[in-house]
């Protein structure tokens, strides 16, 4: 009893004593498991494969990276990947900003949290299972065919596209919450002011709400761009015959491990390109 | 769980270690493997108590995945060998597991045999311990994936080829080579489907092996570099018709059903899967014949259990048993009277069981190494990481 009453004693006499034993634990986790990690994948993208009994040789070497950036179908691929990434994000970004301006000025106060609730309903669901019932949707005579017929148009069938689509379903929610959360902190008073001094609809939207709003968006695309770019079971599922980024890293895992590290520091690489540009934007204080 | 094999084939990986070990072994015999010499069990013993095995999903069934797939129990019963199974999910995976020396007895595939073998971690196997063994297929014994110099490593499990199958409404006239996905493929583009493997380019190279006679192929899996870039070629060609690629035996059953794909390989089981759920298909071997896979039930050259896994072999290739398990999986039977004892009377005529004119066609998975297997020394021929690698570009 006495040494716990000296020890309290202690602790509360040394606060930087106490802050070191509170966060040891958790910042240990950050540095060793998950940047110790990624230092690992980073370092062995250095090493070579025995291309003869195929077992990692530990002699640096920078071919892989000379070959990543040589070889056409792996330049390809990257562009491809982030291609997809960009499309799914901004699609993403146009069809939240309207839902989340619904769910969050226009609806019902009372009805609010219930549509927000709706929104994220999918997230509730397996991710395999979605991307399933969206192969069944796309596939010849589906559902997608059945709804554009009568337009005399069919569906786009497996592919890039169909990539795009679904994984802008899967990430969706991640963008439209972001939104939702600025629109609805954003002060009546701002809008009254804006139509008090004469704007229009169209003009209070790209003076107000807009900058506003923007960091909001910017966060949730960091959520889309991220998600989209580390992809790769979707596209196995609806992609056709496409293979992205996390495809080529799978194929490679375990014949040639060093070759799949350089690979997967691509994506990391464009990902933090990414938060470096949005940072810019005052995106990221403001998650 | 009943269907694995799709994906497990599908991962297929690091098949170059087989080269390695043959490289570093030295070669001189016509296949280009040299095994360690090991001798094998020359008599059995009293039965160890317990048997730890590796087996594909659907291979080793005690009843706890399904209540009326049990044939483990008895087998315990009746040897006393209580079995611990590990299912692996990758031929690599198989390999490095056999590599631990905790495990005396592995189901491997025409890849991943051959590494064992190279590498001294299968022991060879002495047939006359093995009792169910006299009544296993001919065409099984033998084989240049289960056996070096006329020597068993292992005692054949079942077999299956990859098949043409196409949709009987879409695709007229019916084909009957391989040509109507390869030349021929541009009639149906957008809706043909190729196995997601590079094992695959072995199926170009058996195409090209009738249909271009100067490229002097003899065997699909060994390639030398020009004969391997004209099989690459082709598969670029094709992948320009190509609507997905399959590994997914399930993905390839709704591609089917819903017409997205019309045409492409198949096994015999996905055909009669698909044909049960309502899809319009026909499977078969074109004239060309076709590639296939074979597993083998080989025991370690570290086993602890040695007794045990002998017993073992002989269970699973026990015509009851072995009849449940081709049954239950969708394969070939190894043993001729298992046929008897199928609960479908047409099962054997269906996988062409006993049919050995139909395997005489086939061309068994394989391990592709530098030395080529064909018995060619004037050449080298290309090892699997370069057909990883091509893969990855024919898929572009």
């Amino acid at each position: 009893m006495a040494l716990l009453t000296r020890t309290a004693g202690a602790l509360h006499r040394r606060p930087r004593l106490r802050l070191a034993l509170l966060l040891t634990a958790p910042l240990l986790w950050l540095a060793v498991l998950y940047l110790g990690s990624l230092a690992v994948l980073f370092v062995s993208a250095f090493w070579t494969t025995d291309s003869f009994t195929s077992e990692v040789v530990k002699v640096w070497s920078t071919d892989n990276f000379h070959e990543l950036f040589t070889t056409p179908v792996f330049r390809q691929v990257i562009l491809r990947s982030v291609g997809v990434a960009l499309a799914v994000t901004a699609l993403c970004a146009v069809i939240a900003f309207p839902v989340a301006f619904y769910t969050a000025r226009i609806a019902k106060p009372s009805r609010r949290p219930l549509l927000v609730v709706a929104i994220l309903t999918p997230l509730w669901a397996s991710y395999l299972v979605k991307v399933y019932a969206w192969r069944l949707i796309l596939s010849e005579g589906g559902l997608a065919d059945w709804l554009l017929k009568p337009l005399g148009l069919s569906g786009p069938g497996f592919g890039l596209p169909a990539t795009v689509l679904t994984l802008t379903y899967l990430w969706l929610p991640y963008m439209i919450l972001p939104i939702h959360t600025a629109l609805e902190q954003l002060p009546d008073n701002l809008l009254d002011a804006s139509a008090d001094l004469g704007a229009r609809a169209g003009r209070t939207f790209r003076s107000v709400v807009l900058p506003m709003v923007l960091p909001s968006v910017t966060a949730g695309s960091v959520f889309t761009f991220s998600l989209s770019l580390g992809d790769y079971i979707t596209v196995q599922i609806v992609g056709g015959k496409s293979q992205l980024i996390g495809n080529l890293v799978y194929a490679n895992i375990e014949l040639n491990l060093p070759m799949a590290a350089a690979l997967a520091t691509v994506p990391v690489v464009v990902i933090v390109l990414y938060l470096l540009a949005m940072r810019r934007t005052g995106a990221l204080s403001s998650l | 769980m009943r269907l694995t094999r799709p994906l497990t084939a599908a991962v297929f990986a690091a098949l170059l270690l087989a080269a390695t070990a043959c490289g570093s072994s030295g070669s001189g015999s016509s296949t280009g493997l040299n095994p360690p010499d090991l001798k094998p069990l020359a008599k059995l013993g009293k039965s160890e108590g317990e048997v730890n095995l590796i087996a594909w999903a659907g291979y080793v069934e005690d009843g706890s995945d399904d209540p009326k797939v049990d044939w483990v129990t008895d087998f315990e019963k009746q040897t006393g060998c209580q079995v611990n199974s590990k299912v692996a999910a990758s031929s690599d995976e198989m390999v490095k597991l056999m590599k631990t020396g905790q495990y005396d007895a592995v189901s491997a595939s025409g890849d991943a045999s051959l590494r064992l073998i190279a590498s001294g971690d299968a022991a060879p196997v002495n047939t006359k311990l093995v009792p169910n063994y006299k009544d296993i297929f001919s065409g099984l014994k033998n084989g240049a994936w289960n056996s070096v110099k006329g020597q068993m490593y292992g005692i054949p499990h079942g077999r299956g080829a990859n098949l043409l199958m196409y949709n009987t409404q879409k695709v007229s006239p019916a084909p009957t080579s391989w040509s109507a996905v390869f030349d021929d493929a541009g009639t149906y583009k957008g809706h043909v489907t190729a196995y997601d493997s590079p094992i695959y380019i072995a199926d170009a190279a058996l195409y090209l092996k009738a249909t271009k006679p100067e490229l002097k192929i003899k065997d699909p899996y060994a390639l030398d570099q020009k004969q391997f870039d004209a099989a690459v070629a082709l598969l670029k060609k094709q992948n320009a018709d190509i609507g997905e690629y399959w590994s997914d035996y399930l993905k390839e059953i709704s591609a089917f059903k819903s017409g997205d794909s019309v045409i492409g390989t198949s096994w015999q089981v996905i055909a009669n899967l698909a044909a049960d759920e309502g899809a319009k298909v026909k499977a078969f071997v074109p004239k060309e014949g076709s590639t296939g896979w074979s597993d083998t039930w080989m025991v370690s050259a570290k086993a602890k259990h040695p007794n045990c896994a002998y017993q073992w072999l002989n269970w699973i290739v026990s015509p009851k048993v072995n009849a449940e398990v081709a049954e239950y999986f969708g394969e070939a039977p190894a043993n001729a009277k298992a046929c008897d004892l199928t609960s479908d009377k047409n099962f054997c005529a269906t996988y062409h069981a006993a049919d050995e004119t139909y395997w005489k066609n086939i061309a068994f998975w394989n391990t592709p190494i530098e030395q080529c297997l064909d018995g060619r020394t004037d050449v080298k021929c290309v090892p699997y990481a370069k057909w990883v690698q091509a893969w990855t570009e024919i898929k572009g």
